[in-house]
């Protein structure tokens, strides 16, 4: 449904997005993870035709979104970063107006408007003027005018900044029922979102793909060294001590929760493959202490998050 | 059309839905008032003097014209301060746009630029013609306690709409190269200015090089339609105006693409 490749633009001389390509097959929910000035909202823009590309090209259900721009734009809908919402409209104006630009037709606008309206949750503000609108209605009413014409494809520049908690898994909820019928681009560096959200990754940084894959199998990936939390009763620089002397150990992170003062938590990661757990029990047992706990730690997406955008070790394939 | 009518609709109603487009006709018809009310009680005392001189010498009263004496005036007058007012309409077209973020919207849905320029252009005449209608009420006062000639008022109508319709061409032209509004207004209002000065200048050089300076004067091409006289020459200079104005948006639209602002 969404294919780029190898493109790449500048501003003035710099380079904000640098040879990146990926696809997104029909009805799947792609996230798109980076840190601030990555390349995302750029990446974003040149697939809505809003930016042309310095190099490379992207099409969107079989159209070039350069020579065929408005074939392009008729069958998307896209949340820039700042909602696109004039301040002074109607709710319903607005989204009528939307409608009209979008193509469509004058007979169905009333019902695509109420299905927006349904879909986002604000039936009850529409006749209100936007600039009176919290920001989080603001953020909805943004996403409504994307789904306003039940397009192809969705194209959302981080769609839950702004919301409350109880609106964010609102709107996860909202754009995971849209996947399926629609194929989804969404833009974020909150990382739960992705593996909540999302079937596929594309992690981007300083303008690069530097990873794509389930949220799964990347976390999978990177956890090729093994991660245990181990709980004992001893004071937790001892243990640090002992355990970092240990052979075949990479890693002792401490991990107290707060107020926790009686045992300490440590993450022990493992160097390779090799299982470390006999090691570590055999050592703590040899000191007198007492094991509380030892269990496995997948690697979480911010650590692969982390682990691929600081490049303190070797890129992952 | 559709799409056209969807950007003129949605601008008409944003102006006649704030305040702005009230305070700008407002100021606009006061302003003009009381230029009316000055030029035609100046015109009235003079018609009253020459009366008594000529009952003084025993002669005929003269024929006084109030089309030469104070409509044309009151037209180079209103010419003058649209100069002013017109930009303050075009100044948000597209600037507010940019500066909202909006702009991502129209540019990603499809629609092409021309129909957004030519919708909010069309939008902006609208509120421009409203208020040329209203003066119309100092015309028609002046027919019901005169006897002006129709033909010179409507061809400095025509003269007004045609002349006004160029300031606006090139007012959403600037609007485009800035999301300041207030920047968009004033380098409008200076281009027109240095439109006028140029006929200005045009007297002061050689007959030769004046001549050619003249020709491109915004105003030059408007004392004919004032005095009452149409001519082609006049039209297509303001038409090729407005095309230009319209064209050198669309380019500019276009290549903030590219530059990415
Ligand atoms: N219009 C522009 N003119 C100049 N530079 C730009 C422009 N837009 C983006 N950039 C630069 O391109 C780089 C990528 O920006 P982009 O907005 O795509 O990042 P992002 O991943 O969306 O970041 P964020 O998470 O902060 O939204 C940044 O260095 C930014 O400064
Ligand atoms: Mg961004």
């Amino acid at each position: 449904m969404i294919e780029v490749q190898n493109v790449t633009r500048y501003f003035g001389r710099v380079m904000a997005v640098n040879d990146v390509s990926f696809e997104v097959a029909k009805g799947e929910i792609l996230g798109f993870l980076g840190p601030n000035a990555a390349g995302k909202t750029t990446t974003m823009r040149v697939l809505t035709t809003y930016l042309p590309a310095t190099k490379g090209t992207a099409k969107v259900a079989g159209f070039d979104v350069h020579d065929q721009s408005m074939e392009v734009r008729k069958r998307i809908g896209y949340l820039p970063e700042n909602p696109p919402l004039y301040q002074e409209m109607r709710v319903r104006d607005y989204l009528d107006f939307v409608a009209k630009i979008k193509q469509v037709e004058p007979k169905n606008r009333k019902k695509a408007v109420d299905e927006a309206l349904g879909k986002t949750g604000t039936t009850n503000v529409d006749n209100r003027v936007i600039k009176t609108l919290s920001k989080g209605y603001k953020q909805r009413v943004g996403l409504a005018q994307a789904l306003v014409h039940n397009p192809d494809v969705l194209i959302l520049d981080e769609p839950t900044v702004g919301l409350d908690p109880k609106q964010i898994i609102e709107v996860r909820e909202l754009i995971k029922s849209l996947a399926g019928d629609h194929t989804i681009i969404l833009s974020t560096h909150i990382l739960p979102e992705v593996s909540m959200t999302c079937e596929r990754v594309v992690i981007i940084d300083k303008g690069k793909v530097v990873a794509e894959d389930s949220p799964d199998n990347l976390t999978k990936k990177l956890s090729g060294s093994m991660r245990f939390k181990v709980v004992v009763d001893a004071p937790r620089d001892q243990v640090e001590e002992k355990l970092r002397s240990l052979p075949g150990i990479k890693k002792v992170i401490p991990a107290n929760a707060p107020g926790e003062k009686k045992l300490s938590t440590l993450l022990v990661e493992g160097q390779g493959k090799e299982e470390i757990r006999p090691v570590l029990v055999k050592s703590i047992i040899e000191n007198g202490w007492n094991l509380y706990e030892l269990t496995p730690e997948g690697m979480s997406l911010e650590d692969v998050f982390l682990h691929l955008t600081t490049k303190e070790e070797e890129p992952v394939q | 059309m559709r799409k056209f009518l969807a950007i003129y609709n949605r601008e008409v109603k944003s102006y006649f839905s704030s305040p702005i487009a009230y305070i700008i006709i407002g100021l606009f018809l006061l302003i003009t008032g009381v230029f009316y009310y000055l030029i035609v009680t100046s015109f009235v005392q003079y018609c009253m003097r020459a009366d008594m001189q000529a009952q003084y010498y025993r002669m005929a009263p003269p024929k006084l014209n109030v089309n030469v004496m104070a409509i044309r005036n009151l037209f180079q007058n209103m010419s003058l301060f649209m100069s002013f007012f017109l930009p303050m309409i075009t100044m948000r077209l597209y600037s507010d746009e940019k500066k909202t973020g909006t702009i991502e919207l129209l540019m990603t849905s499809p629609i092409t630029n021309l129909q957004s320029i030519l919708g909010k252009f069309s939008a902006a005449v609208t509120l421009f013609l409203a208020m040329l209608a209203f003066t119309s009420v100092y015309m028609i006062l002046l027919f019901i306690y005169g006897n002006p000639e129709l033909g010179p008022v409507l061809t400095g109508y025509l003269g007004l709409f045609l002349l006004g319709s160029s300031y606006i061409a090139f007012g959403v032209f600037f609007s485009t190269l800035t999301d300041n509004q207030i920047i968009a207004a004033a380098s409008t209002f200076v281009f027109i200015l240095f439109f006028w000065a140029i006929g200005w200048v045009s007297a002061m050089v050689s007959p030769g090089l004046g001549h050619v300076l003249s020709s491109f004067s915004l105003i030059e091409h408007f004392e004919d339609f004032a005095k009452g006289v149409l001519d082609t020459k006049h039209i297509v200079y303001y038409l090729s105006f407005i095309t230009m104005g319209l064209f050198l948006s669309f380019v500019s639209i276009e290549s903030s693409r590219w530059r990415g602002r």
